[in-house]
């Protein structure tokens, strides 16, 4: 693969993953990431303070498939779409097996009566892996510690 | 303004105008949040050396908290003297004094007032007369006390010592969790659409959490058939409940038809998010304690955290949420409680819904202050007990909210 080739190969990824989300595909979630996968959504500011916490986080594609299970069928929420918007992707080939990108989003949140709202900004840290073309690692990074009501879809 | 009437049941209702009403909402800022109240500030292990700091609230007081260079900690509120603007602007970190940005003048940790630029003028000229007493305007400064790493704050100059605040009830149930040093996991802030009381109300409410949250039930974690209790302060401000490890087998929930029971068999794929280790030595799985007028303390298995309430008008509350350890927790401790936190917070499969069932009141009582809850589940007392299928600890919050306030 070239390098151009690699950089749309990463964006069509990042595009399926948001048109899978915003669609409520969401049991599609865990195929976008390797079977031992990692998924962690973090605040900038316990980064940048160095704490460890996620706001949510799956080790592995078992218990992704757990929380849309929980989602489908146990949490209680308003119903509720996001649109994400993605942009500014970075895209750096570590291996011939490995790829990491960096990308901003922007996740939109409209809820059923039509309120719309920015609900998250931030950025994607990847590890990619190939040929497969799935997350080893998502790191979603939101730019602010403040969640309203509540995260229950993926960002 | 709303008519204030309370309901002839007395401590079985609770009338809607409480969560609505604007000048209700500044009178409880005076009357509880700056009142005898004392208010949770932050963990001591956010303030790790001398000199170091944190903002934080009271209500809707901004407050400084800072350890001194002797390692003393002081709290102050967080506006200069001059006129009136933030002090500290930084969330956190190490500071030799405080200046205020807008004029320079500038505090000591315990927030006096130490200099006012050109207070004697330049050359002869300008400057303050010499009986001006700009430290008459002083930020207030808090009475602090620590609790086994714990820091809170009060204005009063009358409320008893926190031990005392807090009551032989519910004092043990504190102690339990905060048993050595803590370590600060993180931290986020989850924002509720409604009234502050509502949120206070939901925590402690202990018939509603194997109802509304389906992920309790449906996976047997908590079920109200399950070993456990209530303990309420004598006044009824404080309380503490907890729920026995042990699997419950019933079909109670099955049988009455309840939503949460549902009708599929769910197994968790990867259940080491509920994995726990008796860290208390006491069997107990779940421990919510909540003091009066805005702190909670869970113990959800091994997630451990502090949650502060922070009013933002009338409907919209702040959930300041600090998760922690013990600061001699090996990796793999600290790996259950990275994982078994997506039990708890925005994302939690537990906390995510008491967001939502709160907004819901919110929201749903907008044409009906004159109307009033019915928190009548264990008849009309109020105290501690074995079962937890109770509205007492709820009702304890509403009588010490009106002596607070007087209605």
């Amino acid at each position: 693969m070239t390098d151009l080739e690699l950089q749309l190969a990463v964006e069509r990824l990042h595009a399926q993953y948001a048109h899978a989300l915003d669609a409520d595909k969401l049991e599609e979630w865990p195929g976008f990431f390797t079977e031992n996968g990692r998924y962690r959504v973090a605040t900038a500011e316990n980064e940048e303070r160095g704490l460890p916490l996620a706001v949510l986080y799956a080790e592995g594609r078992g218990m992704m498939r757990d929380r849309i299970q929980s989602l489908r069928h146990a949490n209680i929420y308003e119903p509720q779409r996001y649109r994400h918007l993605i942009s500014s992707i970075l895209v750096e080939r570590v291996s011939n097996g490995e790829v990491r990108s960096s990308a901003n989003f922007l996740v939109i949140r409209i809820m059923q009566d039509g309120a719309t709202m920015v609900f998250a900004s931030g950025r994607y840290l990847d590890r990619i892996v190939l040929p497969e073309m799935k997350y080893h690692e998502r790191v979603v990074i939101c730019d602010s510690r403040r969640f309203d009501t509540l995260l229950a879809i993926p960002l | 303004m709303l008519e204030r009437t309370w309901p002839a049941e007395g401590a079985t209702r609770v009338p809607y105008w409480v969560y609505q009403d604007e000048d209700l909402y500044r009178e409880e800022q005076s009357k509880i949040w700056r009142g005898d109240t004392w208010n949770y500030l932050c963990l001591e292990a956010e303030l790790p050396g001398p000199k170091s700091f944190v903002t934080t609230f009271v209500g809707d007081m901004p407050v400084v908290v800072t350890r001194d260079a002797e390692g003393k900690l002081n709290a102050w509120e967080n506006r200069c003297a001059h006129r009136g603007a933030l002090v500290c602007m930084q969330p956190r970190g190490t500071a030799e004094r405080f200046s205020c940005i807008y004029h320079n003048w500038t505090y000591d940790h315990a927030g006096n007032l130490t200099n006012v630029a050109f207070r004697n003028g330049i050359g002869g000229k300008g400057g303050m007369p010499a009986d001006a007493d700009p430290e008459s305007q002083s930020p207030k400064q808090l009475k602090v006390s620590s609790l086994n790493g714990v820091v809170f704050g009060t204005l009063s100059k009358s409320v008893p010592d926190l031990e005392t605040y807090v009551g032989p009830e519910v004092l043990p149930r504190l102690k339990r969790v905060l048993k050595k040093p803590l370590k600060v996991l993180g931290a986020y802030t989850q924002v509720l659409p409604n009234n502050w009381k509502l949120y206070m109300d939901n925590t402690k409410d202990t018939y509603h959490a194997s109802l509304l949250h389906l992920f309790f039930t449906r996976f047997r974690i908590n079920r109200l058939t399950q070993g456990g209790g209530v303990f309420v302060s004598k006044d009824g401000a404080h309380h503490c409940t907890y729920t026995e490890m042990i699997e419950s087998k019933d079909d109670h929930y099955e049988k009455e038809g309840v939503r949460s029971a549902g009708n599929q068999a769910f197994v968790l794929e990867k259940p080491e998010v509920l994995q726990q280790v008796d860290e208390f030595g006491d069997r107990v799985s779940i421990q919510i304690l909540t003091l009066f007028p805005g702190f909670v303390l869970h113990q959800i298995r091994n997630s451990l955290a502090a949650r502060q309430v922070v009013p933002k008008g009338v409907d919209r509350t702040e959930l300041h949420w600090t998760l922690f350890g013990f600061a001699d927790d090996d990796e793999e401790m600290t790996r259950r409680r990275l994982l078994q936190a997506n039990l708890v917070g925005p994302a939690g499969f537990i906390s995510m819904e008491d967001g939502a069932a709160t907004g819901f009141v919110q929201r749903g009582v907008a044409g009906s202050p004159e109307r009033a809850s019915v928190i009548e589940m264990g008849g009309a007392n109020v105290g501690s007990g074995d079962s937890r299928l109770t509205e007492t600890a709820v009702r304890g919050l509403w009588k010490t909210w009106r002596r607070y306030m007087n209605v």
